[in-house]
């Protein structure tokens, strides 16, 4: 174990430099979130992530924000494990009819001011699950949503740069 | 005596490939029963049709395959899952879709159908069924409680419902209830194009996004009897082969974060993200999705691709031993995982459950080997088996297959073809129907279909190695203490996405 700490430690980190914030996702933004809520929060970002009836591929790039070349908590931003503590749902997948209640669920136990990203192709339309009799379709056809950040999967880069875009909105620099 | 001599039946499917089947009476139907309760067949899968239901047996002894059919006209079938319980949450989902009944079945609680839909059986007769709260398994005894969980989870997870009923700290039992990320993608492949029938394939669970897209373009080259250019065959095999790896790094990283040893996590992630870099580098996407479609792969290698991915290799081989050596030597996590969430290898047997699940239970089943198909009948390579079944074996199966992935791809990459990648798939010969087993990093993918004449999907029934894994989760749990859950969970590691479909 010692020899693993001492060669993480001697070999430099592989952190790698924050992207720039999305300007689509910045246009975006600048529409919808309120200043009076910016100004309460600052820059840091409690995120509580929801599977609505995804493939599982978002969530596997969502993870990788965590790892060591993204390290997602550098930016004041992390993943919690109840909405009662979170002002950011990230939410996937073409919103399963089944997953529906619990979304809402979700989003109501959610304290204000906050914000729903919705992640993937899925979660903007339906994506290749649209028309399903077992799909409710994009995110926004359920709860209200702030952000879009598009891909299938998106990658975590293209995911730091719409978080990133979001926070700096919310510390009130959008 | 082959497999389908042995099943009384009327006719045989006179295009269904590349392995035979047969249409059977009431009495073939109870001598495939018959032989699955008695150890000798082993179930693939069951899926329904409108007025049909099909299951798909594997020889436990000359692992020959064949699939036996039974027409229901009457809008009924004989339960399979009442004599032989590995169907029962196949039987319940036939029902939930196509409103077939399965006559004697003790259990016919909904599965997938949580009366969110609109109508019911949604694929066959239609109508609506009276909507009543799920009724779980009771448990009766002293001071025991229930702990509800999910279906939104703590983690970056997919949802899912767990009901544990706990005597103190110990699980005395655990039921699942599940469904939530149901998409209706067996609806959606009806009438769909081969590109998006691929595509909902690939989509089906994103972890093994590759496996999918193999296992379905195997069973639409399977029917229309294409031959695939030999460099596709090789890729697709790197691909699954990266695939595997990268879920297998992810995974030992969450089991040993489940047992609050964060820094093997942290290492096995700096390697899982190297994976998906070097995939992205030479296909053209982290997860590969979409390059392995019907007739070949829709994009060739790239120029350094190669390179990157031996760069790749290279490095697991100097990081990974130190690993193994950590996960060996650190007495606080063997105490958590050793022992842990035991699979009894009879159960394994009797579910038929592949994987590192099986093999981690004395199961020695990997459809590379066990059924063999392109190009890994070419290649040589180990199958760990191991018999403890604990979260440990499971650990060690992954470590195991680790190793053999990283030489394989070396293998497949000194003496890969040139060529071409693609050919295509012709729209000719009418109807045919095919069907392939691929093995995922989590266990052996089932694809069957029927292709109309115009190449169109009439009917596709994917099944994940889940479905007989996560059953199979309930058992190991029993009598563990409700914080070695999580462990055991990740352990196995089943697909939401891919059972509920």
């Amino acid at each position: 174990m010692r020899k693993i700490l001492l060669d993480s430690f001697t070999r430099g980190s592989l952190t790698e430099p924050a992207p720039a914030p999305d300007e689509a996702a910045l246009a975006e933004l600048a529409k919808k979130v309120d200043r009076a809520a910016q100004a309460r929060l600052g820059r840091s970002l409690a995120i509580r992530e929801v599977d609505a009836g995804s493939c599982n591929g978002c969530e596997l790039e969502i993870h990788a924000l965590s790892n060591a070349f993204y390290d997602i908590e550098r930016f004041g931003l992390r993943f919690v494990a109840s909405p009662r503590h979170a002002d950011v749902l990230l939410v996937t997948g073409p919103v399963t009819k089944n997953m529906h209640e619990a979304l809402l669920r979700t989003f109501n136990a959610t304290p204000d001011p906050k914000w729903v990203v919705a992640v993937g192709g899925c979660a903007a339309d339906g994506g290749i699950f649209k028309g399903s009799y077992a799909c409710v379709g994009g995110v926004a056809d359920a709860i209200p949503v702030d952000l879009h950040i598009p891909g299938c999967p998106p990658s975590p880069t293209a995911l730091l740069k719409g978080l990133l875009a979001l926070l700096e909105h919310v510390g009130g620099k959008g | 005596m082959s497999l389908i001599d042995s099943i009384p039946h009327k006719t045989a499917a006179p295009s269904h490939r590349p392995w035979p089947r047969v249409v059977v009476t009431d009495e073939g139907w109870q001598t495939a029963i018959d032989k699955l309760v008695a150890g000798r067949l082993t179930l693939l899968g069951l899926w329904g049709e409108v007025a049909a239901v099909h299951m798909a047996l594997l020889d436990a002894v000359s692992n020959e395959i064949a699939v036996v059919s039974l027409e229901c006209a009457s809008g009924t079938f004989p339960s399979v899952a009442n004599r032989h319980p590995p169907a029962l949450r196949l039987e319940r989902t036939i029902y939930d879709l196509f409103g077939l009944t399965p006559v004697g079945a003790s259990d016919t609680r909904p599965w997938l159908e949580h009366y969110a839909w609109g109508k019911s059986h949604p694929l066959g007769k239609g109508g609506s069924r009276e909507a009543a709260p799920y009724a779980f398994l009771p448990s009766e005894g002293e001071a025991l409680h229930q702990i509800a969980v999910g279906p939104v989870h703590a983690g970056i997870i997919e949802p899912g419902h767990f009901r544990f009923t706990a005597n103190g700290e110990h699980v005395v039992r655990l039921e699942q209830w599940l469904g939530y990320t149901h998409k209706g993608i067996d609806s959606l492949m009806q009438g769909a194009s081969l590109e998006a029938a691929a595509k909902l394939a690939s989509r089906t669970s994103g972890d093994s996004t590759a496996a999918y897209a193999f296992a379905f373009a195997r069973a639409v080259e399977g029917a229309r009897q294409v031959e695939v250019p030999r460099r596709a065959l090789y890729l697709r095999a790197v691909m699954a082969e990266l695939e595997r790896l990268a879920n297998h790094f992810g995974d030992i990283g969450a089991i040993c974060n489940d047992a609050s040893f964060a820094m093997m996590h942290a290492q096995t992630g700096v390697l899982r993200e190297r994976c998906l870099r070097a995939a992205d580098a030479a296909f053209g996407h982290r997860l590969m999705m979409d390059v392995i479609v019907p007739g070949g792969l829709a994009r060739d290698i790239t120029a350094n691709g190669v390179a990157q991915v031996r760069a790749l290799l290279a490095e697991i081989r100097k990081v990974f031993p130190r690993l193994i050596n950590l996960y060996d030597n650190t007495a606080s996590l063997q105490d958590r995982t050793v022992t842990t969430g035991i699979v009894k290898p009879e159960y394994a047997r009797q579910f038929g459950v592949g994987g590192y699940v099986g093999r981690a239970s004395g199961r020695a089943f990997d459809a590379r080997r066990t059924i063999g198909y392109a190009p890994y009948d070419e290649l040589s390579f180990e199958v760990p088996v191991l018999e403890a079944g604990d979260v440990n074996a499971r650990v060690w199966i992954r470590i195991r297959e680790i190793e053999q992935s990283v030489a394989l791809i070396e293998r497949i990459l000194d003496r890969l073809p040139e060529g071409a990648i693609k050919v295509d798939i012709p729209a000719s010969g009418g109807e045919c129907e095919g069907m392939a087993l691929t093995e995922a990093f989590r266990g052996d993918v089932l694809v069957w279909l029927r292709l109309d004449g115009d190449n169109r999907v009439q009917r596709c029934h994917l099944r994940d190695a889940s479905w007989f894994q996560w059953p199979l989760l309930e058992t190991a749990i029993e009598g563990n203490i409700v914080a070695d859950f999580p462990l055991c969970n990740k352990s196995f590691n089943c697909s939401y996405s891919g059972a509920d479909l």
